[in-house]
């Protein structure tokens, strides 16, 4: 009835995965019976669960993108402290559950933290910036987030029902395959992937035909803030990449469920093809999650420099450059397998190549603070602190693709202090720099500013004393994921680091108070204008937060830096651009099709993991009647009145005619 | 797109891509994504042919691909399919004339076809198996079942697809809305096409060759 479900299921034996998991379910219930209590559930509903507007669906993204940030987190706290104390010892991680939580950590930061959070801020600021009211296929969007919920969810649920996958943050054969791992952790890895994958693709399809085929009248491509650029390419690159791990992940569960050989070692399968494979995926997938963070410092360096980005167009080249060679590296994941010297010279040859693109970007975010007058708020101190960190992991990363240096470096400590310098000196930083960039533009006030810079100098110097011994004890022949160790030379690097993470703790403490901090005192954090940093693209030109339309007309777009333009016209003559003539809007209806498809995609891949085969036939039917009774739909859009649509403008011109007079043009 | 936007572009008269008036309208939005949706179904594909690729000559002892398969009842298959798609054509042609009964008539044929189709896989799966050459029996059967299973499967989804279209447009007519889904069907359909030609050719042709 319940498949290889029963209660030996439950952790009762280990006492950290179950008080954790107790305490997870409990803040969970609280919460949900305080929503219920408060009578919030109707407006959550409406408002949130089964809207389709691109604004809300990016805070929501990056709402889920936070929680899953401190979820990994707390795994690398769990992971640094372990390797502070296990010096000749066990330290307090059984391997067995060691080895869930370096997985759980590399899965969940990249899949459900930096992901997500990237995946938001583009479904936020792309219409707005490209001067429309949403994206192509609202609800297909919310099915893409709910479904990526789904997968979060269920990397959750592992926690205390069963197992996570031990085999690192990409199932590697013959470890993932039956023989060597029988529980249920790799079948959670893969059915939470594939589902929050199915999400992503769509996000993609959806992102590639929006930015191509939905834009203002006017913006043309070169007129595009390269934040739109970067989102294109990182697009692109996930309908590329997305289904070759769907692909993978799907012969792995193949191998597993039915006895295939495609990457076992009997039978005539072929393991060294699922790396192959997995990094065809894999690669790609860095630079999706580092582009779009590309264009947030595009946006935050021009509009704190107080000058348009210096070199649009080969901000444009090197973006889309860096799209094409992202398929051209895979191989230096695995330069000791044994492909030959011609094979490894020329991955290596293309991998130091992909660096001259992201360098010509530094040189350019570099060349439009020059002669700038640059203000050092909260989105600039994570742009600075950026230039400089990724610098250093770049270069590290470009020592790692010489081939002979990486026989010697390869999967230790020394590639793991690079992924994480380029991840959370990139992805991350950038992350943190866009929400506070937009977080005025979603909520209507400011993050508080002390706060605020003092969370990212922690954070900041966290980072640097927690990454830069590992690079040191990489050097000296620390390998990744060790559970314990004897070497006495490495011991005190491994205590700096866990003192950093400490630093970073502080970082995060300090971001959380600053968000509390704003919305108590939002009346004085408030952005009246629309235009909190005086900004220079399309999302700054409408109110704070944004009408669900967006745009009360769509502008027309006739230069690169049009808002910039308009502005400064304004300014001059002391006066707005002609009120324009409004009519009535149609926008999408809210639909529940996303939260009940994820619904049964999340029993779905439940019952798959347990084997539970009627429950997946049921639950098969359910998301195909979800998707039926969509299409059955008589009414795909409601009308805001011309009324309306001028009545909020008004308000809006009203604003900015106050502004203007206080506004002095550059 | 407002009229107002054409004025504008119009103003303009130098030479400017089409996008340059406005979002496009519905119809092409639609089957645009629908065909960055159906490129990266590709990709997935392309993934089973690499791995395919890979694997053909890993028989682990069993039967290679020259023992097993019989290009009669393949080019059968082909002929059924490639008959399918050409109903599919007919039935958008219908769509496009609002003919009901013609629109029917050619879904119905299609599906017809696609049966055969699927019912010729369907055999030769279970001849393989009966002959203990199924997918567990070398890594080169798990990539061949994976590969034609895979777009069996999609094929298989598509007759859910088709049927469900008929009933759309049997309960609502041919709506504008309906009429991009039917576009995105045939759009589907056809691409399906595509994918068999590069398995009977890369598959079915290149194995027996081997």
């Amino acid at each position: 009835m319940l498949g290889k479900l029963t209660w030996d299921a439950i952790p009762f034996d280990q006492p950290i995965p179950l008080a954790a998991g107790a305490v997870v379910a409990l803040a969970v219930l609280a919460v949900l019976i305080y929503i219920t209590v408060k009578g919030w559930v109707p407006y959550l509903w409406r408002e949130w669960i089964t809207s389709v507007d691109h604004k809300r669906i990016g805070v929501m993204y990056v709402a889920l993108a936070i929680l899953m940030l401190m979820r990994g987190f707390i795994d690398a706290v769990m992971m640094r402290t372990q390797q502070a104390v296990a010096f000749r010892s066990n330290g307090y991680l059984p391997p067995e559950h060691f080895n869930q939580i370096f997985s759980a950590h590399g899965t969940i930061m990249i899949f459900f933290g930096a992901m997500p959070f990237m995946i938001g801020l583009m479904n936020f600021v792309v219409p707005l910036q490209l001067g429309v009211r949403d994206v192509a296929f609202p609800t297909l969007n919310s099915v893409s987030f709910w479904l990526t919920a789904s997968g979060a969810l269920l990397v959750n649920l592992s926690l205390v029902v069963g197992e996570f996958s031990r085999t690192g943050w990409l199932p590697f054969p013959p470890l993932s395959e039956m023989t060597y791992s029988p529980g249920v952790g790799v079948d959670y890895y893969c059915w939470a992937l594939q589902i929050s994958g199915v999400g992503t693709v769509l996000t993609g399809v959806n992102f590639v035909t929006t930015i191509l085929k939905i834009r203002a009248p006017g913006m043309t491509y070169m007129r595009m803030p390269i934040f739109c650029w970067t989102a294109l390419a990182a697009n692109l690159l996930i309908v590329a990449a997305f289904p070759v791990l769907t692909a993978t992940l799907a012969m792995l569960l193949l191998d597993r469920y039915l006895g295939f050989h495609f990457f076992t070692n009997t039978g005539g399968g072929n393991m060294m093809m699922f790396m192959n494979l997995i990094w065809a995926w894999g690669h790609p997938e860095v630079y999706i999650l580092i582009l779009p963070a590309f264009g947030v410092f595009s946006c935050v360096v021009p509009t704190f420099s107080g000058k348009p980005v210096f070199g649009y167009r080969s901000m444009v080249m090197a973006t889309m450059a860096i799209c094409l060679i992202a398929f051209m590296v895979w191989l230096h994941h695995f330069f000791t397998m044994g492909a030959g010297g011609d094979v490894n010279a020329i991955f290596g040859t293309m991998s130091a190549i992909i660096a001259v693109p992201t360098g010509v970007k530094i040189f350019n975010w570099l060349f439009t603070m020059y002669g700038g007058r640059v203000r050092f708020t909260v989105p600039m101190i994570w742009s600075v602190a950026f230039m400089i960190t990724f610098t250093v992991g770049g270069l590290t990363g470009v020592l790692l693709a010489v081939p002979p240096a990486d026989f010697m470096l390869h999967n230790s400590m020394f590639l793991v202090a690079h992924f994480h310098n380029v991840i959370v000196g990139g992805t991350v930083f950038g992350a943190l720099a866009g929400m506070t960039y937009w977080f005025p533009k979603a909520f209507g006030f400011r993050l508080h500013e002390g706060w605020g810079r003092w969370s990212a100098y922690f954070t900041i110097a966290g980072f640097y004393v927690v990454f830069m011994p590992l690079y040191v004890v990489g050097l000296e022949g620390m390998t990744r994921r060790l559970q314990h160790y004897d070497v006495g030379a490495w011991r005190p690097w491994m205590m700096v680091s866990v003192f950093g993470v400490l630093l970073a703790l502080v970082g995060i403490v300090l971001e959380i108070v600053t968000i509390y901090v704003s919305i108590r005192d939002r009346e004085s954090l408030r952005d009246e204008v629309g235009d909190p940093w005086d900004g220079r693209t399309l999302e700054w030109s409408t109110a704070s937060p944004p009408p669900e339309y967006n745009f009360a007309v769509l502008p027309h777009v006739d230069h690169e830096e049009y808002y910039w333009r308009i502005k400064q016209a304004a300014a001059r003559s002391e006066t707005l651009p002609e009120e324009p003539h409004y009519v009535d809007i149609e926008m999408p209806r809210n639909s529940a099709t996303g939260f009940v498809a994820a619904f049964f995609a999340t029993v779905m891949g439940f019952a798959l993991i347990w084997h539970i085969w009627w429950m997946v036939g049921v639950a098969f039917v359910g998301a195909y009647a979800t998707f039926v009774a969509f299409a059955w739909r008589d009414h795909e859009e409601h009308v805001i009145p011309a009324e309306t649509v001028a009545r909020n403008d008004h308000a809006r011109r009203a604003a900015r005619a106050k502004a203007l007079k206080a506004y002095s043009p550059r | 797109m407002s009229a107002t936007a054409a004025a504008h572009a119009a103003s303009h008269s130098v030479a400017r891509m089409p996008s340059h008036t406005g979002p496009a309208n519905k119809r092409i939005v639609t089957g645009y994504g629908f065909w960055i949706f159906l490129l990266s179904d590709f990709v997935i594909f392309a993934s089973l042919f690499a791995a395919f690729a890979v694997l053909v000559h890993n028989t682990n002892g069993g039967p290679g691909p020259h023992e097993l398969f019989d290009l009669k009842s393949v080019a059968v298959e082909t002929g059924a399919l490639l008959l399918s798609t050409y109903a599919c054509g007919l039935a958008s042609i219908a769509a496009h004339r609002r003919s009901a009964i013609g629109f029917y008539l050619a879904m119905l044929v299609t599906a017809i076809f696609g049966a055969v189709f699927l019912g010729l896989e369907i055999n030769e799966f279970y001849g393989f198996i009966d002959k203990g050459a199924g997918p567990q029996r070398s890594g080169f059967l798990s990539a061949f079942f994976t590969l034609v299973g895979c777009h069996g499967l999609h094929v298989s989804l598509g007759m859910l697809w088709l049927f469900t279209m008929i009933a759309q447009v049997f309960a609502k007519g041919f709506r504008d809305d309906i009429q991009r889904r039917i576009l995105c069907f045939s759009l589907f359909w056809h691409a399906l096409d595509i994918i068999w030609v590069g398995i009977f050719t890369a598959v079915y042709l290149y194995g027996v060759y081997l």
